[in-house]
């Protein structure tokens, strides 16, 4: 099937299998290795983006239901050469290991801020619950995110 | 200088996804591998057609037992003396087992072409429970293993049985526990894979593969495959997260490079989740039975412990070649007695190789474990507190450095002040007010304590190998003319940070900012030799072997700096990272300076050559001893038996802490998986031997809500054996906690009469234990 797939604010057209995961068409078909895979079920968030704003896990999402959509990844989040500020709050607070659960991490951190941008320890650790993450025990994610919403509300 | 909270140099590439795993790895005509795996837990392989395959348009090849036989490549051997099949010839010997190989264009098309692949078999009786595995008339599992007639595969034993039958003879009081250390795995969320390129013309294999200990595999890979060494690359690139399950040698990568070596093209091999659960290593699967002798004011005498291990089909524990139950016999944990007795015996069941995994310091997790929940057991027969049970029996400073009942000499340590911290930190008065004001209410509430001891750093070499390899490794630096250096190690970080805190152990030797220090790691052909990253030995053997490299060349740079002031080196002395004549600091020379003079035209003294660049191999004096006090509170719902960790209380011991922040993030990690196995990490199977936690729908781990906001402290006791005084910390969390969550639930059920309940503490095993019908934890429930 053929699809356009608007990635980090670019357009991609692809001919695609119907069955190709989005997670599948991100890191093969684009090269944005950045979005990693994990489990199959959904369970461990590792391979989240953001559709139209929103995450999703795309290891259950078909890329051909991204079509005429937009996607972000974890490249998309320096703007400009200026990291984000989840980025900058991740490094801040040593949010991050061996790096594999971090950039679905990030999308959702900063879906969470967009919408939510003064959010409690509570309601940070609900917003990553669907994600984990084995080397940080969430602290330090949890506190990341909280950086990253104080260094926005300054600034 | 360098020591102290730094940012890791490793965050830029993460946060920008701009990491390398494995998978992100493209080689042009790169194709890929899917295993067909074995439907049933032990079945003879009648026949294998793979024709409809084979015919499949975008397949490469298909490879099987036969033709892995063929090359004699069809077994390969496990880091304990054993071998396992790569691809199953006669019987598949536990669910999941490797059966056959297809390499095709896309990943998609090789996962289809398993589908053609048709396999016949006759199915068996399985070994499923250890405890029957040894009973007269059980299936004969390892029937390939010439004369064998039964599934045991070890006898083992340390301390001294006698005087521990005799104190038990003896003792006032002994109370007797039978506990599971259930069967789990370390679950890393980049799962094993690999990346094999064997170029015929020039006869050199590249392996990528996220390997812990690369130069192990290098080394197995030339003697399993008979390839020459100097012709094998492996390159171990960023690893999402390993935890001991990146350790071993799996099928699926000889597999690999068979399929490159038929193919003569580039062949990747990525397993799937369910995959990396049932096949590629597990932790723990110990049956134990511990004994506490002591008198009747709560002084311990002797400890005797029974074990039988699951090593499940092959045995492929990755430990020191001495010791086949890893180092278990450090059970007597951080108390002083008098004598202590263990006897271990391992066997085979139908169900995937492994045991040694899961940031377990090789099987110090169960040690802590048996020893920390018989002390509550104890604690309760006695009617004393818990903490005040393990205030009358920790070792005392002036005891170090101390030799235990079964051979360890404990490094260093000031143990009641460490619990004293925790218990003032948790307000541990104030909660047990608490918890008898919430009993009064019929409430449920639990605090549970745990003192652990750990063992890390292996070797020396003359007591620890693996497959004969002695447990030391390499360190180079390199110091360019302009003073900026390049250090190179032989282990390999899982998210560690080492590119960070190795730079700072050379920058804080050096004078020189960590940032001029570049780490690189996991390449057979940039770095020296060494065993890897497993057990913490990463800060105590390789940080070791990077703090002397550096003392070399300091020692270098100190003749050149005498050179260059006309001054005898014996009259230098090193101030504020540089060299300068005693007295004079006008004098002194940084490492930036000496370095370009060494590489100019400066005359040096007769036998200095110049440069100032070093090499070591660092073989460990001893193990470093980390410990520390833990302390969990809980609440269980009667009503639901689920339990919420309501906080915990961590202080660690691990010596010098090198980079703090690092150190608090490793032992952050190390408690959620103690809640997690505590409380609902488990691989349990049915009677025909299917895995019951194949995926992660069903093998849950903990995720931001099952965790509390982790309370950490510290106390610094520096280790005498390392030249930093560091002592690791990677594992410690891992090891320490799970005895104190589960103490914690226990505690919480007491009102009950309940002493103990086994591993995981799921709702329905709360619950059930409440109503007076636990279940074995690791058999599907009945």
């Amino acid at each position: 099937m053929r699809i356009t797939v608007t990635v980090n604010g670019q357009p991609y057209e692809r001919d695609v299998e119907p069955r190709l995961l989005l997670t599948h068409f991100l890191r093969d078909e684009l090269d944005l290795t950045g979005t990693h895979w994990g489990c199959d079920t959904s369970n461990c968030g590792v391979c989240t983006v953001q559709l139209d704003g929103v995450p999703v896990k795309s290891c259950t999402v078909l890329a051909v239901m991204a079509d005429g959509h937009e996607v972000t990844t974890v490249e998309g989040l320096e703007k400009d050469g200026e990291l984000d500020a989840v980025q900058k709050g991740f490094v801040e607070c040593h949010g991050l290991q061996c790096g594999f659960c971090t950039p679905g991490m990030l999308l959702t951190a900063r879906w969470l801020l967009d919408n939510k941008p003064d959010p409690d320890e509570g309601e940070i650790r609900e917003a990553i619950s669907g994600q984990l993450c084995r080397c940080t025990g969430y602290e330090n994610i949890v506190r990341s995110i909280r950086w990253a919403a104080e260094a926005e509300a300054k600034s | 200088m360098s020591f102290g909270r730094m940012h890791r140099k490793e965050d830029a590439r993460f946060i920008r996804g701009r990491g390398t795993y494995v998978d992100d790895v493209k080689l042009p005509g790169m194709l890929h591998g899917a295993i067909l795996r074995s439907p049933y837990a032990h079945a003879r392989i009648v026949s294998i057609d793979t024709s409809a395959a084979e015919a499949h348009p975008k397949v490469k090849a298909v490879v099987t037992g036969a033709t892995l036989a063929g090359l004699n490549l069809a077994w390969m051997p496990t880091l304990s003396n054993d071998v396992q099949a790569v691809l199953a010839t006669d019987k598949v010997r536990f669910q999941g087992q490797e059966v056959a190989f297809v390499v095709a264009e896309d990943r998609y098309a090789a996962r289809d072409a398993l589908e053609l692949i048709e396999v016949e078999y006759e199915p068996l009786d399985a070994v499923i429970d250890a405890r029957t595995a040894l009973d007269a008339g059980a299936p004969v599992i390892r029937d390939d293993l010439e004369g064998k007639a039964d599934n045991h595969i070890f006898d083992w034993q340390a301390g001294d049985r006698a005087r521990t039958d005799e104190l038990f003879e003896r003792a006032e009081v002994t109370v007797a526990q039978d506990m599971l250390y259930p069967r789990v795995h370390p679950a890393p969320l980049e799962t094993c894979g690999a990346l094999a390129d064997f170029d015929k013309v020039t006869g050199k294999l590249t392996v990528w593969c996220p390997t812990q200990a690369p130069h192990a595999h290098r080394t197995l890979y030339a003697m399993v495959a008979g390839l020459p060494e100097h012709k094998i690359r492996v390159i171990s690139p960023d690893i999402g997260g390993g935890f001991g399950n990146k350790v071993g040698i799996y099928p699926g990568y000889v597999c690999a490079i068979v399929g490159s070596i038929v193919t003569g093209r580039p062949v990747k091999w990525m397993e799937d989740r369910s995959e990396n659960l049932m096949s590629t290593s597990f932790a723990r699967d110990y049956h134990m039975h511990g004994e506490i002798a002591a008198d009747r004011d709560g002084r311990i005498k002797a400890i005797r412990v029974k074990v039988l291990a699951d090593h499940g089909a092959f045995n492929g524990t990755a430990q020191p070649t001495k010791f086949p139950a890893g180092f278990f016999h450090v059970f007597t944990g951080s108390y002083d007695l008098e004598a202590a007795h263990c006897e271990v015996t391992g066997v085979y069941t139908n169900k995937a190789p492994g045991g040694v995994a899961y940031a377990c310091s090789f099987r110090i997790t169960e040690a802590v474990y048996l020893v920390e929940r018989l002390m509550d057991v104890l604690a309760a027969e006695l009617g004393v507190d818990p903490a005040e049970l393990r205030m009358r029996n920790l070792l005392k400073p002036d005891q170090f450095p101390y030799t235990s009942p079964t051979g360890w000499e404990y490094d260093s340590g000031d143990y009641p002040k460490t619990l004293r911290l925790a218990l003032d930190m948790a307000g541990y008065d104030e909660l047990r007010a608490e918890q008898a004001a919430k009993r009064a209410r019929g409430e449920l509430m639990g605090i549970g304590i745990s003192f652990f001891t750990e063992a890390v750093g292996a070797g020396p070499r003359k007591h620890m190998d693996i497959l004969g390899l002695g447990m030391a490794d390499g360190a180079e630096l390199r110091v360019h003319p302009t003073g900026k250096a390049v250090l190179r190690v032989s282990c390999q970080s899982q998210g560690q940070g080492h590119e960070t805190t190795f730079a700072q152990i050379v920058g804080n030797e050096l004078g020189i900012p960590a940032d001029d220090v570049e780490v690189v790691h996991g390449d057979t052909d940039q770095t020296p030799f060494g065993l890897g990253t497993y057990g913490s030995r990463s800060t105590p053997v390789s940080g070791a072997a990077t703090a002397v490299v550096a003392r070399k060349v300091r020692d270098r740079a100190k003749l050149v700096a005498a050179a260059m002031l006309e001054a005898s080196p014996d009259d230098l002395e090193w101030q504020d990272g540089k060299w300068s004549v005693v007295g004079d600091p006008s004098t002194a020379k940084s490492l930036a300076e000496i370095a370009l003079a060494a590489h100019s035209n400066l005359e040096l003294p007769e036998g200095v050559e110049g440069h100032l660049d070093a090499v070591t191999v660092y073989n460990p004096p001893n193990l470093t001893y980390p410990f520390g006090a833990y302390i969990c509170v809980v609440d269980v719902d009667p009503g639901t038996g689920q339990v919420k960790v309501r906080r915990f209380v961590a202080v660690d011991d691990c010596g010098v802490r090198i980079n703090p922040m690092i150190v608090e993030g490793q032992v952050h990690g190390g408690l959620a998986d103690g809640v997690g196995m505590a409380l609902m990490q488990v691989m349990a199977f049915d009677e025909d031997g299917n895995h019951l936690g194949a995926s992660f729908m069903d093998y849950l781990l903990p995720t931001s809500m099952e965790c509390p906001s982790w309370e950490l402290g510290e106390t610094v006791s520096p280790s005498p054996f390392h030249p930093i005084g560091a002592k690791g910390v990677g594992e410690s969390a891992t090891v320490g906690s799970p005895a104190a969550v589960v103490n914690a639930v226990v505690d919480a059920l007491a009102p009950y009469g309940i002493r103990h309940a086994d591993m995981p503490l799921t709702p329905a095993n709360v619950w059930r234990t409440i109503d007076g019908r636990p279940f074995r934890t690791d058999l599907a429930i009945s």
